[in-house]
């Protein structure tokens, strides 16, 4: 077996693992933390397929900010975690036999590709461009060919922002902001009141 | 095709992003004063975007990605149509409810565009953005009214089960793409045409039509659709059980059609299904409802099964069928809820079915008008609901699909229950009182859309069908 074969074999079964433990541990922080090893290992698998770039965009982006931030919100969101597991154990079997039956099918599927070769007779899925580093090769088809999905894709995040300040965005009426244009122009005059007040009474306002 | 040409072809996508844009920032500055000027904006960018939609030239653009055809054209004409009404319907609910910001029309404005790429959509990619798109919008106009707690749930719920099908769906596409070898429809058919894709690439397909039934509703997955018409805003309930089925249902047929048209016979069978399962629980359920907005849900359900009837006949009957279909449901279904939307009692929405005790006596306009549209979707003739049925009926004996056309049949006679007791409510039980004075906008809405049912629909069909004959042949099934 060649290093090649091994470091396959090792990265794909800690993926597997770690994905396997997002979903079982008991902790919900030690959950993220191995969704980011599963993250790190995915990343090493396309290093392997040559994707070099894709694979450290997985590491900056999903790593670097969307596994961060989910720590974030788990441990800022006060859920009792034992309470949304409570289910579990009720709904075990009917999941066991649903995945059971998935499983079974993904390993028809195999059985085929097996036989067959990956996509079968057809050609191997877009053809690598020869001598260009990855991130060349995207940059060439990014604003080009597909210019179309990428500003989709931006109108897209476009929703998700307007939907995030509809949804959060609140002006509450009794908070006191600094205005400091109004500061500014205070004058002794508005800013002062002189008031005589009687001896023996009180000031009631 | 140069770049020009590319954007000639998806000159109404781009001119509505260009203006959603623009609209933005006019009511980012204007703040929600801003709410009455945002929406006849996005009402007229609709209207000129369907107008450039049936000017637009045919033709594929963006390597394969946009299709800009007969069906795209039909769909989009009607989608940028009737998103107008739900602009509004909803400007004025919301602005009576207390709860008006310019966010509302842009956001619906948002979903037409995302429905607009659904029915051009020519490869897997801006299958999805459209998808998302539009469903992203949707999830959050479930929302709009942030201080319901009812409506907040509905947009979670609407949210979490969407983004459960969303990965459905791209779970499939990605097997597909690695077993044909290709993310563009017409490539996907070529491969399985040539027979080398066995069994892997129908496993991607079962995926990806789970999570496009999930988008139109239809049974199995269909148990989020009376939570959230039951929560979510009535007007938006309204948009959402219109527009965004017509565009999914057509995105089905065109994933169906183009991509897996040679495998015909392996997705009929899901097809018929969904089909007989969507019209089983539309039926059944409905019957045990008090809501009128879950009965509404289930409707829908089943209608989506009837629509599905149409496309598994697989003909080019049946898709012309479909789009018929669709588009008299859509007006239906925009009408039932401008009544829903106007009417109630002491400031309270009428939802439940004893609320509906003696309209006929209180408000003799609004309860004809909602028992024309019940005898609609129920299949009466005259009425449009019949036209529609029978389009289908036919596409389905045609290409011998008797079961189905069968279950049409006990489907429709079951449904009649609910609508005729909701109609037996509003004529012959007892009011409990005065119902509030009726909006006038929402009021001629469901009026006109009643008035369309009978006898408006008479000419239109005879306008409609030539449409839909010339825009089911662009599916290129015979």
């Amino acid at each position: 077996m060649d290093l090649q074969a091994i470091a396959f074999y090792l990265l794909a079964a800690v993926t597997v693992i770690s994905g396997f433990l997002v979903i079982t541990a008991r902790n919900p922080v030690h959950s993220v933390l191995f969704l980011i090893m599963a993250f790190f290992t995915a990343a090493g698998l396309f290093v392997m397929l040559g994707a070099e770039f894709l694979a450290m965009l997985l590491i900056v982006v999903y790593v670097g900010a969307v596994a961060v931030l989910f720590l974030f919100v788990v441990m800022m969101l006060d859920v009792d975690f034992t309470q949304l597991r409570e289910g579990f154990a009720r709904y075990l079997p009917i999941g066991m036999a649903v995945g059971g039956v998935l499983a079974v099918e993904m390993v028809m599927v195999a059985v085929t590709v097996a036989a067959n070769g990956a996509a079968g007779k057809n050609a191997a899925p877009a053809a690598p461009v020869a001598d260009l580093p990855n991130a060349e090769a995207i940059g060439r088809v990014l604003y080009t060919d597909y210019i179309y999905f990428f500003q989709a894709a931006g109108l897209v995040l476009l929703v998700a922002m307007i939907g995030a300040i509809v949804l959060t965005l609140r002006r509450r009426p009794g908070v006191r902001r600094q205005n400091i244009g109004d500061q500014v122009a205070r004058t002794p005059a508005s800013g002062m009141k002189i008031v005589q007040i009687k001896s023996g009474e009180g000031l009631s306002e | 095709m140069t770049f020009q040409d590319a954007l000639l072809l998806a000159r109404p996508e781009v001119f509505l992003a260009a203006s959603t844009l623009v609209l933005l920032v006019w009511g980012a500055f204007r703040g929600d004063k801003a709410m009455g000027e945002v929406s006849i904006g996005a009402s007229l960018a609709l209207f000129v975007a369907a107008g450039f939609a049936a000017v637009s030239p045919e033709g594929t653009a963006f390597a394969g990605g946009f299709i800009a055809d007969g069906a795209s054209i039909f769909g989009k004409v009607a989608i940028y149509l009737i998103s107008p009404v739900a602009i509004y319907l909803g400007d004025r609910w919301l602005v009576r409810v207390g709860n008006g910001r310019f966010e509302f029309p842009i956001l619906i404005l948002l979903a037409a565009l995302g429905m607009g790429m659904m029915v051009s959509a020519g490869d897997l990619i801006s299958l999805y953005i459209g998808v998302e798109l539009q469903s992203l919008a949707l999830y959050v106009l479930a929302a709009f009214r942030r201080d319901d707690p009812k409506a907040s749930e509905a947009g979670l719920k609407y949210f979490v089960l969407g983004a459960l099908s969303s990965g459905l769906l791209l779970y499939g596409a990605s097997l597909i793409y690695g077993f044909a070898g290709s993310t563009h429809f017409d490539l996907i058919a070529k491969s399985i045409e040539g027979g080398a894709t066995g069994t892997g690439v129908l496993f991607g397909l079962v995926f990806l039509i789970c999570g496009l039934a999930f988008k139109v509703s239809a049974a199995p997955f269909h148990m989020w659709t009376p939570d959230v018409y039951e929560g979510a805003p009535t007007p938006v309930v309204g948009f959402f059980a219109a527009a965004p089925k017509l565009a999914a249902m057509l995105l089905l047929a065109r994933v169906l059609s183009e991509g897996f048209g040679t495998a015909l016979e392996q997705w009929r069978q899901i097809i018929v299904v969904t089909a007989f399962l969507s019209v089983a629980v539309g039926a059944f359920g409905g019957l045990a409802q008090s809501n009128i907005k879950r009965l509404l849900a289930y409707s829908s359900i089943a209608n989506i099964g009837y629509a599905l009837i149409g496309l598994s006949a697989g003909s080019a009957e049946g898709m012309e069928a479909v789009l018929v279909f669709m588009v008299l449901y859509m007006i239906d279904v925009t009408g039932f809820f401008a009544c829903l939307g106007a009417l109630s009692r002491n400031g309270k929405p009428m939802e439940q079915l004893s609320d509906f005790a003696g309209l006929a006596r209180v408000r003799p306009g609004m309860a004809l008008a909602l028992t024309a549209l019940s005898f609609s979707v129920m299949g009466l003739p005259p009425f449009s609901g019949f036209w529609a049925k029978m389009f289908v009926f036919k596409a389905a004996i045609a290409s011998g699909q008797w079961p189905l056309a069968v279950v049409l049949l006990l489907g429709s006679v079951v449904a009649a229950f609910y609508y005729l007791r909701l109609i037996k409510t509003m004529w012959f039980d007892a009011a409990p009182g005065q119902t509030d004075k009726e909006p006038l906008d929402a009021k001629g809405v469901a009026i006109a859309s009643a008035l369309f049912c009978f006898p408006v629909v008479l000419p239109a069909l005879a306008l409609l069908e030539p449409l839909a004959k010339t825009a089911a042949l662009a599916f290129g099934l015979k």
